[in-house]
């Protein structure tokens, strides 16, 4: 009986994603016993955990943009960084009006921010336009976008850092009034708990997965594989805005070179930690989101065990590989391989005995 | 070990999950010899021929084979191909994006300091092809050759290998008769020359005509081994299904009599055509009618109902749907008009593999109602449960991924799918391919019944005589084009195998 329990919970589909992101936490614990305290200076939380869900927002912004397209059309959108760097550009450059650094807004907010996601709906419909209707390999798709993008970031800001002196600004990426919990994490948590609303509201997650799985079959039972394909891309690209609007919030300025660099490989990454399958088909959102909190509170040990940041990849890959091994088809077989040899062998033991 | 005995598996057990696949199969093939593996659906066939080529391990039993001391255990087909055991599966396992030469030496490619050597490779290809009297040049893609010579590649590469054993697992189920014939010349002369040969097949008329020997398993337990001429066709059927098995003609005299009298048509398609695959066309549907599509593979049967149903867009002609004209450019709007379609190949444009059994039945119906019409979970699992029921799909529970369920029942399954949209006008393309006797007697069955209600069927099989007994109507196609049609007195294995060869069309 509970033999059968502890089964069912090792084999369930998060329980390994849930088991990485325990054993790093661990880690944390073991090597800063002072991990998990969380106090309060100047009135906002303050901790090494705190950070870490601070930290991983955008990651896990695009981590659910990146769960969908994966999903979809098997492939990924390497473009996500690029198009935060977009998003935050012509976010900002709206709201200095073309000059390089504000005081004020020179335009209202709620046209910077709508401009912002709609520049980056625009990069998400031109992959999924490639993607979807000139059936062109998602990774080579989102390419142009990714080299492009942060051009079209420069070209925006006119090769200039705007930075946005207002503390409306600094709220997003910051403290919202007295709250003290850092506004990032509002926006990641409304962002999982919108686009699992839609999903479980819809039949689109379905959808997904079936054209995922079998695209041919999914269009003769009268699913439009195209428009959903094209439909992830797009949302993608919205979320990829929405966290380009944050990490710019955060440094209160539109930085065309650094916004969002590296973080769609930390995407993708999360999306395969949690357990889903590149190749698209079926999928879990909390898997995503598990991964990317993992990725975090990685990078976030590394740095606090003074690693240096561009020795940081090294780490950071080795405890990837490991992760990812744990997770294969394979080690699994070779596990449950070295099960069974010594269950028939007790029971060949057993039976030269009677 | 016998003499003559190539390959002895004894005690063959294999469990899965808890559920009792091979339960001590014995199995014994000599050499020079074709032998049929027989039975049902989930009589342990796949499950007997992928324990032996390593795909599956197994709980106990022993594998001998002749040259080798010892058990044999293998790990992996590479393993078994290494063993002398090769395998031909029902879907061509070859790459079709390389040439045929180098899917008969991939993996094993001649060398030149250390490249491959091209020029060799096309010339042995050549010669083998030439040897086993295939007729394709060795640069050709394969995917530019037919099924049936891909097969015949594939059983190439096994000779080629020196096998001690082949194994066809189903080959023939995409062939037509002359390519079926071409396979069994092959396969003779594999058997002349002392490989034995393990044949899989749903079609008894091709084990009559090849097998030397018959061995039948039933819910994976052996029933036993005979020798073909000692096994009339009736003992087989009874054998395979563990009961006298009435005879399968009987299904459509209970139907006989019902026949409206006047005919409303559903689908009226007129000069509907799609360029390159089939050249325009008429054809009326009526309410309550079997009408059958027949020809060879290939002569445009599945092309013909794509057509009508939006999978391959029309480019020409006007179809009136219950008597009004409508304009179809994707299933879905075939769906809309009431149209319901189960495709040829399960596979790739049936089944969508890791869904549940639930999610594949409901896949359509919610694609009907759109994504912003959620079907509840309660509404989808009254639906499941009702076409698990209805149809006697066999299935662990509706979460079961599809993909586990054996083929007949994945078939059931797609059926279900379209029977829960409430279709009037139903296509089935070759509903019954890859699938035991008895699931094809139950699909023929609700065929007619559906029929019986009102509903307008199109009916595709490559078995003639399948057609004779569900079928009212017959439209007979050839090189594309629909060359006439056959009305139920006229309907005989003679008339429709004249009607598709069209010998005497021109003398009218």
């Amino acid at each position: 009986m509970n033999n059968s329990r502890l089964k069912k919970i090792t084999s369930a589909r998060l329980f390994l994603p849930i088991v990485c992101l325990i054993a790093v936490l661990l880690i944390n614990v073991i090597k800063t016993p002072d991990f998990f305290n969380v106090s309060i200076r100047n009135g906002v939380l303050y901790g090494y955990i705190i950070d870490v869900i601070n930290r991983a927002s955008e990651l896990v912004i695009l981590a659910v943009g990146m769960t969908l397209v994966t999903a979809a059309s098997g492939g990924q959108d390497i473009s996500v960084g690029a198009v935060m760097a977009v998003a935050a550009a012509v976010g900002c450059q709206i709201l200095s009006g073309g000059q390089t650094s504000v005081t004020e807004y020179q335009n209202p907010l709620i046209l910077a921010v709508l401009a912002a996601l709609l520049a980056a709906a625009l990069c998400g419909a031109f992959n999924g336009f490639l993607v979807a209707k000139l059936h062109i390999q998602p990774m080579v798709a989102t390419l142009i976008l990714y080299t492009a993008g942060r051009g079209i970031a420069q070209l925006v800001t006119n090769g200039q850092i705007t930075y946005i002196r207002v503390d409306s600004y600094k709220m997003a990426g910051g403290y919202i009034g007295k709250c003290p919990i850092p506004t990032p994490i509002f926006f990641a948590i409304v962002t999982v708990v919108i686009v699992a609303l839609i999903l479980k509201k819809t039949a689109l997650g379905l959808y997904i997965e079936s054209v995922g799985i079998n695209g041919k079959a999914a269009r003769l039972v009268g699913l439009n594989s195209t428009m959903i394909k094209f439909l992830t891309y797009v949302i993608c690209g919205v979320l990829a805005g929405i966290a380009g609007i944050v990490a710019s919030s955060r440094i209160y300025s539109a930085d065309a070179n650094n916004i969002g660099l590296n973080l769609e490989m930390d995407a993708i990454l999360a999306v395969a930690l949690g357990g889903n399958f590149l190749g698209g088909g079926k999928f879990s959102l909390v898997g995503s989101v598990i991964g990317a909190y993992t990725i975090q509170a990685l990078t976030t040990t590394l740095y606090a065990m003074n690693v240096k940041a561009d020795q940081l990849p090294v780490y950071k890959a080795i405890v990837v590989i490991i992760i990812v091994t744990l997770q294969s088809e394979v080690f699994k077989k070779f596990i449950a391989g070295l099960k069974n040899k010594k269950a028939s062998g007790t029971v060949a033991e057993g039976g030269q005995k009677a | 070990m016998e003499q003559n005995v190539v390959l002895e598996m004894r005690d063959i057990s294999k469990n899965f999950t808890g559920v009792r696949a091979l339960s001590h199969v014995d199995f014994t093939l000599r050499k020079g010899e074709i032998h049929a593996l027989m039975g049902e659906n989930g009589a342990g066939k796949s499950t007997l021929i992928k324990v032996l080529t390593g795909v599956h391990e197994f709980e106990s039993g022993t594998i001998h084979m002749d040259g080798k001391a010892g058990e044999i255990i293998n790990h992996s087909p590479q393993e078994a191909q290494e063993n002398g055991i090769s395998t031909v599966y029902q879907e061509v396992n070859l790459c079709p994006n390389l040439t045929v030469a180098e899917n008969l030496f991939i993996g094993r490619e001649p060398r030149k300091l250390g490249m491959i050597n091209w020029k060799e490779m096309n010339e042995r290809s050549e010669k083998l092809l030439e040897s086993l009297n295939i007729h394709v040049p060795p640069t050709q893609m394969l995917d530019e050759c037919s099924v049936a010579i891909q097969q015949m590649i594939a059983i190439a590469r096994a000779v080629d290998m020196k096998c001690q054993v082949l194994i066809l697992d189903e080959p023939t189920s995409s062939l037509d008769d002359d390519e079926v014939e071409k396979l069994f010349v092959l396969m003779r002369r594999l058997r002349d020359e002392g490989v034995g040969i393990i044949f899989v097949t749903h079609f008894l008329e091709q084990v009559y005509a090849v097998c030397d020997r018959i061995t039948v398993l039933r819910n994976g337990e052996l029933v036993g081994e005979y020798e073909t001429k000692d096994l009339p066709r009736v003992m087989l059927v009874a054998k395979m299904m563990g009961k006298d098995f009435d005879d399968l003609a009987d299904i459509k005299s209970a139907h006989e009599g019902k026949k409206t009298a006047e005919a409303t048509p559903i689908i009226e398609a007129e000069g509907i055509g799609h360029k390159g695959t089939i050249k325009p066309f008429n054809i009326k549907i009526n309410k309550g009618e079997v009408i059958g599509l027949t020809g060879l593979l290939g002569s445009g049967r599945s092309e013909l109902v794509r057509a009508i149903y939006g999978a391959d867009k029309a480019d020409s002609g006007k179809l009136k749907v219950n008597g009004k004209e409508v304009k179809i450019n994707s299933p879905l709007d075939a769906m809309k008009l009431g149209m319901a379609y189960l495709p040829e190949d399960r596979k790739a444009e049936g089944i969508i593999a890791d869904l549940s059994v639930r999610e594949n039945i409901i896949i359509a119906l919610q694609a009907k109602r759109g994504m912003f019409h959620p079907l509840s979970r309660k509404e989808m699992e009254e639906a499941a449960d009702k076409y698990i029921d209805m149809l006697q799909i066999k299935t662990a529970s509706r979460e079961t991924p599809i993909k586990s369920l054996s083929g007949g029942n994945q078939q059931k399954v797609i059926l279900g799918r379209w029977l829960l949209t409430n279709p009037e006008y139903l296509i089935l393309d070759e509903p019954t391919r890859g699938i035991d006797i008895g699931t094809k007697t139950e699909i023929q069955k609700i065929v007619l019944d559906l029929a019986d209600e009102g509903m307008a069927v199109t009916f595709i099989s490559s078995e003639v005589e399948e057609m004779i007994r569900t079928c009212s109507r017959m439209a007979v196609l050839r090189d594309g084009e629909k060359v006439g049609e056959l009305e139920e007195s006229e309907l005989s294995q003679s008339s429709i195998m004249k009607a598709i060869a069209g010998g005497d069309d021109k003398n009218e």
